[in-house]
């Protein structure tokens, strides 16, 4: 959809500049012309959320780590230090923990309206992998950060993922072995975590852009599902269109974020994490952070240990095949009036996982949390493939403009939903 | 929001019913059968009024100072407070006492050191020390009490109950927001000793069996502002001085939340208008 840019700089510098290196002509043609469907609705606004969260993470992250010290003797009472002595340390630490937590707000929100309007189906099969490999990137990113505060749901929480990897057979001990540097979750693996969770966003960074870059390629998917016919009927230009509608979001998000930090910023965390990591002493229940509990519901539901880790990784990466496993010629759930059902079936069941994962792995815990894994594999070997053959989709608008116009009715009115 | 209005097939209204009707089932199954485990829990503590509670929340720093007194004659045979310094007890949003008073406070403690020939020596503390640990390490603590008692900077974070599916949802949102487990908890243990014939079954403490005896009792701390001598206002006087102690940024927090957000709702007006009027001729 994007072309060769015909943006001119407007004096002779920048002409000079941009004869040599178009980077100003990159950047307009990405942000400035770049065209995009006029009908998208604020549930489109994540992109510009996500790419915020990051920044936002990275900052307040690098100012933490100058006053962090990772040291299994050292580390609790350095953060401890930021909460109580270092300027706005209590904002910078709540402000990154809580960042976390609405990062993945954030990504859960984009993933599940990929899912509702098809934003996975060809040509997008490669943006939407992307996607995946972020949310990989960020859900180690998260895991190692939850390891540095050295609390005890750090430490414990560690020693649990960690001991995933002993599953695998023969190797799974020195596999294990090697990541601790060590016999346990000690000194060296603490080191370790800092340095990756310092890498990994870095490398998350460089993902955003191949993503960006993949979305500027194939463009923009929107509600109504049909690919743009008509760049002047069926687009608005991304400024001032896109760039005002996705700050007003970014600044309501905002509004949810400052929330959290300023008035329940323990909300989402874990009082045994404000005890300092004992090896000696394991809590009652381990539980990780709220983001991964539907796959660790999955890991516990299943009796076997590797079994159980093999789900849980499976259960991520099945959405790597998605663009293959759903064979609908429909993209929208908006015009999918089965698949629609299905799906909020399906983010019920993973709100169900979430609450599961949070519950001792006992009685009927367990036999629930089976059923839900259950209907969360079925949902995408079995109901989405059969799906695109059962179910006779709604007449799809033949351009966006005519979606537009029959939302409307030909009035004005606003574009969100 | 996403559109469901268009759906009037019965067959999507009959899945999802089916869909809550197995989800609902397999909860309602599950929370039984967890019901019937929470014996080894201890009782659910009461829901305390606090100042420092809610969005305009600030300490009561005479309830601070009464606190302060009670963890000093009482929790401090015991209970360490070392990441905490004298001088924090004059900080800003803290107990309000007088850089005097702490000053002199520091001075009646023994702080190990070390004088300039490298001699190991005790001095009186000054404001920026932090209030010393009992006992060397956790062992040596243990040795003497069993059980090391914890320290207590941290204790009204460190220490939380569970609410049950579905109050825990509503404790993060704006007008019910509770975060005030730590304290109340606190509180509730400290009246917790109800079977007078066994100083340590505690109705709150899980297992109900806690290493530490009742500590409290009535009139033991004398109070010079009037306030009740009683266990009931001891323990909710010293679990707001552990709220402090363990969060003594809070006022600051709030105070700054509160600016954030109507500076936030503010901004978000301008660029919804700003939004409409550029929008305005788009369709």
């Amino acid at each position: 959809m994007s072309g060769p840019s015909t943006f001119v700089p407007k004096s002779a510098l920048g002409r000079w500049f941009e004869s040599r290196l178009p980077i100003m002509g990159l950047i307009h043609g990405s942000f400035v012309a770049y065209p995009t469907p006029r009908n998208l609705n604020y549930w489109w606004a994540f992109g510009a959320i996500l790419s915020f969260m990051l920044v936002a993470q990275i900052i307040t992250g690098i100012v933490l780590t100058m006053h962090y010290t990772p040291q299994v003797d050292l580390a609790f009472s350095s953060v401890e230090t930021i909460m109580r002595d270092v300027n706005w340390g209590w904002f910078l630490r709540y402000a990154h923990s809580n960042g976390a937590s609405m990062f993945f707000v954030a990504v859960y929100v984009h993933m599940f309206r990929g899912l509702y309007y098809g934003s996975y189906k060809a040509p997008r099969e490669v943006l939407w992998i992307l996607g995946v490999i972020i949310y990989l990137l960020m859900m180690a990113t998260g895991f190692l950060g939850y390891t540095l505060p050295w609390g005890q749901m750090s430490f414990w929480g560690a020693t649990v993922i960690t001991n995933f990897f002993s599953a695998i057979p023969l190797v799974g001990e020195a596999v294990t072995t090697w990541l601790w540097g060590g016999y346990s979750v000690g000194n060296p693996t603490l080191n370790r975590f800092f340095a990756l969770h310092y890498l990994l966003p870095f490398m998350i960074a460089g993902v955003v852009v191949l993503h960006v870059w993949a979305l500027h390629v194939v463009g923009q998917n929107n509600p109504a599902g049909v690919e743009v016919k008509n760049v002047d009927r069926d687009t608005v230009p991304f400024t001032p269109y896109a760039t005002i509608k996705d700050s007003f979001a970014v600044v309501c998000f905002l509004i949810l974020y400052a929330w959290f930090v300023f008035y329940v910023p323990n909300y989402l965390g874990h009082a045994d994490n404000y005890i300092e990591a004992n090896p000696l002493s394991t809590p009652a229940h381990i539980v990780p952070e709220w983001y991964y509990l539907p796959f660790y519901a999955i890991l516990r539901a299943i009796p076997s240990k590797l079994g159980g880790v093999t789900a849980m990784f499976g259960s991520i990466a099945i959405l790597a095949f998605l663009p293959w496993l759903d064979t609908s010629r429909v993209r929208s759930a908006a015009f999918r009036p089965m698949y629609r059902v299905f799906f909020w079936a399906f983010v019920l069941c993973c709100l169900g996982l979430g609450y599961l994962g949070a519950q001792p792995a006992e009685g009927g815990y367990i036999i629930a949390a089976r059923l839900l894994t259950t209907f969360y594999f079925g949902f995408f070997i079995i109901i989405l493939p059969l799906l695109g053959i059962f179910e006779t989709p709604k007449p799809v608008p033949a351009t966006i403009a005519d979606a537009v116009l029959a939302k409307n009715g030909g009035v004005a009115a606003q574009p969100a939903e | 929001m996403i559109r469901l209005n268009e759906d009037k097939d019965m067959i999507s209204f009959k899945s999802i019913s089916l869909a809550v009707a197995i989800s609902a089932a397999a909860f309602s199954y599950a929370q039984s059968s967890a019901f019937a485990q929470e014996e080894g829990h201890g009782a659910t503590p009461h829901m305390e009024k606090w100042s420092f509670s809610g969005m305009l929340g600030t300490y009561d720093r005479a309830q601070l100072q009464r606190g302060f007194r009670v963890y000093r004659e009482v929790c401090s045979a015991c209970h360490s407070l070392s990441r905490l310094r004298f001088g924090n007890l004059a900080d800003e949003g803290g107990p309000g006492f007088s850089e005097g008073q702490v000053k002199a406070l520091a001075a009646e403690y023994q702080i190990k050191d070390f004088n300039d020939k490298g001699e190991a020596i005790e001095r009186p503390g000054f404001p920026s020390d932090n209030f010393p640990k009992i006992f060397a390490n956790d062992d040596a603590a243990a040795a003497v009490h069993g059980k090391a008692p914890p320290d207590l900077s941290l204790i009204a974070k460190a220490r939380s109950y569970s609410r049950g599916f579905p109050f825990f949802l509503l404790d993060m949102l704006p007008g019910f927001a509770y975060q005030e487990h730590g304290p109340d908890y606190i509180h509730a243990l400290l009246n917790g000793y109800t079977k007078p014939d066994d100083p340590k079954w505690n109705l709150y403490f899980p297992g109900n069996q806690i290493a530490m005896p009742k500590p409290l009792s009535d009139d033991q701390v004398e109070y010079t502002d009037g306030s009740p001598k009683t266990v009931e206002q001891y323990s909710r006087d010293v679990a707001a001085f552990l709220m402090w102690a363990a969060e003594p940024k809070l006022e600051e927090r709030k105070r700054t939340g509160l600016n954030a957000l109507i500076f936030l709702f503010i901004f978000a007006g301008l660029l919804y208008f700003t939004k409409k009027k550029i929008w305005a001729d788009a369709h």
